[in-house]
């Protein structure tokens, strides 16, 4: 089967590509060791152990939908099209803002897609997004849609006091997926297993989790699989790839998982935020990709993998085109460099807990 | 508290700042009105949709202390009237500005924020307000 794949992707007719991409990370932050300073624990230890040293904190009216907004209208400027030809909209989160009623049409409204669309919101904790990107790459394959968004977009949840409160952040991308663009997508593989490691009960404010950043049967497992059945396919190895990414669940898991894959540091390097943002969710690895898009050149050959609810892989095989170089890139870092640092009190007035 | 039809009524000028502009002088409304001011019955179905950039500069401002209950918790915040690139007027939260460093003649964008709730089993009402131009 996955032979029958690798045998027409190359078909011209069968082209998809990324046509735009745009980020979006809330201005605010909070040290790890202010989070420490209310809990007791310590701080060095805590962030030398999660590989992260603050994480995003959206304004008191900031939420997924403006966030997904904010990424979407910036995927759209800045790849110059008109968003009334784009013909689905899919919004990954696991904080959607209502529990019924979808935040993708509020996106569709605002950067005035609507109406003739479809579209909808995608649950699946952190990896949501980029199983609307798969969505829109087969809607684009199957001549269905022009144009097809998918935003990865949360404003995360976490207990205070819970190991998650240090990484739980804010922050959201939004990628449009055409025939041509900047980027070509080459090739996509999936894994995906009932794995109970995180999870959140219809009304409870914050998830659970199964183990405390539960690694071998979750995050390893599924992100290891899916690269390799994506390089499977492709018939790739990691030194063929400039740049990969990986889901970013703390700082410390991607650079592991791209050490048992055999990838190096520098390939990693520039799409690593969750040091300077904390784990965006379902914005991870997708804000990872476009910081690597940022300053990838023409022919840069990338792969990205996302992860998610314990059970849940999604891998990406990515060649970059000449259009790059015309794009207006957003510059991600530069936009997360201009910040603003919050005690823990505000923080959670800003998160609404007070 | 508003009513959800007004407020989905409204989403085009709330979401996307889309006012009228009348096809006889030109003159460009915020919010929308479906008769020209000047040109009177002369504008009726002349009026067309206009998208406002939302760019501008702080014509004036105040600070709000003691906000209507819907804004409690975002105080001291700003309000300002804005004069928009196109010319009209129209009067905003800026919001990630310090009130030491708001000032008339300041350049602000527009920008998608949550403006009030419902409650907590309401409608979420979402909307413009302005942040700093960089």
């Amino acid at each position: 089967m996955k032979h029958f794949y690798t045998s027409f992707y190359f078909h011209f007719d069968n082209m998809v590509a990324i046509v735009g991409y745009g980020a979006y990370v809330p201005r605010y932050r909070i040290k790890v060791e202010e989070i420490a300073r209310m809990w007791g624990d310590d701080a060095t230890s805590i962030s030398r152990g999660l590989g992260i040293n603050e994480k995003s904190v959206p304004a008191i009216d900031e939420d997924t939908a403006t966030i997904a907004v904010e990424a979407a209208r910036r995927a759209v400027k800045s790849a110059g099209i008109d968003a009334g030809e784009i013909g689905a909209i899919y919004v990954g989160s696991e904080s959607h803002p209502y529990a019924v009623k979808p935040t993708a049409t509020i996106v569709a409204e605002a950067i005035g897609a609507t109406p003739y669309l479809t579209a909808a919101d995608y649950e699946f904790a952190c990896k949501a997004g980029t199983a609307g990107m798969q969505n829109c790459i087969a809607l684009v394959k199957a001549g269905m849609i022009k144009y097809g968004m998918a935003i990865g977009a949360d404003v995360a949840q976490a207990a205070p006091g819970d190991a998650l409160e240090y990484t739980a952040a804010a922050g959201g991308a939004a990628y449009i997926i055409g025939k041509d663009g900047i980027a070509t997508i080459n090739e996509t593989a999936s894994f995906t297993t009932d794995t109970p490691d995180f999870w959140r009960r219809e009304g409870q404010p914050y998830p659970g989790h199964g183990e405390r950043f539960t690694g071998e049967p979750a995050y390893y497992r599924h992100i290891t699989n899916a690269a390799r059945l994506l390089m499977e396919k492709m018939g790739t190895k990691p030194s063929d790839y400039d740049y990969a990414i990986f889901h970013q669940p703390n700082g410390k898991f991607p650079r592991r998982v791209a050490k048992m894959l055999g990838f190096n540091d520098e390939q990693i390097k520039p799409g690593l935020l969750c040091p300077i943002i904390g784990n965006t969710y379902s914005g991870s690895a997708m804000l990872g990709l476009a910081a690597t898009l940022d300053v990838a050149k023409a022919g840069d050959h990338i792969i990205m993998v996302s992860f998610g609810s314990g059970a849940g892989s999604d891998a990406f095989d990515i060649t970059v085109t000449n259009a790059i170089e015309s794009y207006p890139r957003q510059n991600i870092r530069k936009m997360i460099e201009k910040k603003e640092y919050v005690d823990y009190g505000l923080y959670m007035k800003y998160r609404g807990e007070i | 508290m508003m009513a959800v039809p007004r407020y989905w009524r409204e989403i085009p000028a709330r979401y996307n700042l889309i006012g009228k502009r009348c096809k006889i002088c030109g003159n460009i409304y915020f919010p929308p009105r479906s008769i020209c001011p000047v040109c009177r019955r002369k504008s009726v179905g002349q009026m067309e949709d206009y998208k406002l950039k939302g760019t501008g500069v702080v014509e004036s401002y105040t600070v709000i202390h003691v906000p209507p209950p819907h804004f409690e918790g975002e105080e001291p915040y700003i309000m300002a009237l804005i004069k928009l690139d196109e010319g009209t007027y129209v009067t905003g939260q800026i919001v990630e500005c310090d009130e030491k460093e708001v000032h008339i003649g300041m350049r602000v964008r527009a920008t998608f924020r949550k403006i009030m709730e419902d409650g907590e089993k309401g409608a979420i009402y979402y909307g413009y307000k302005f942040v700093k131009e960089e």
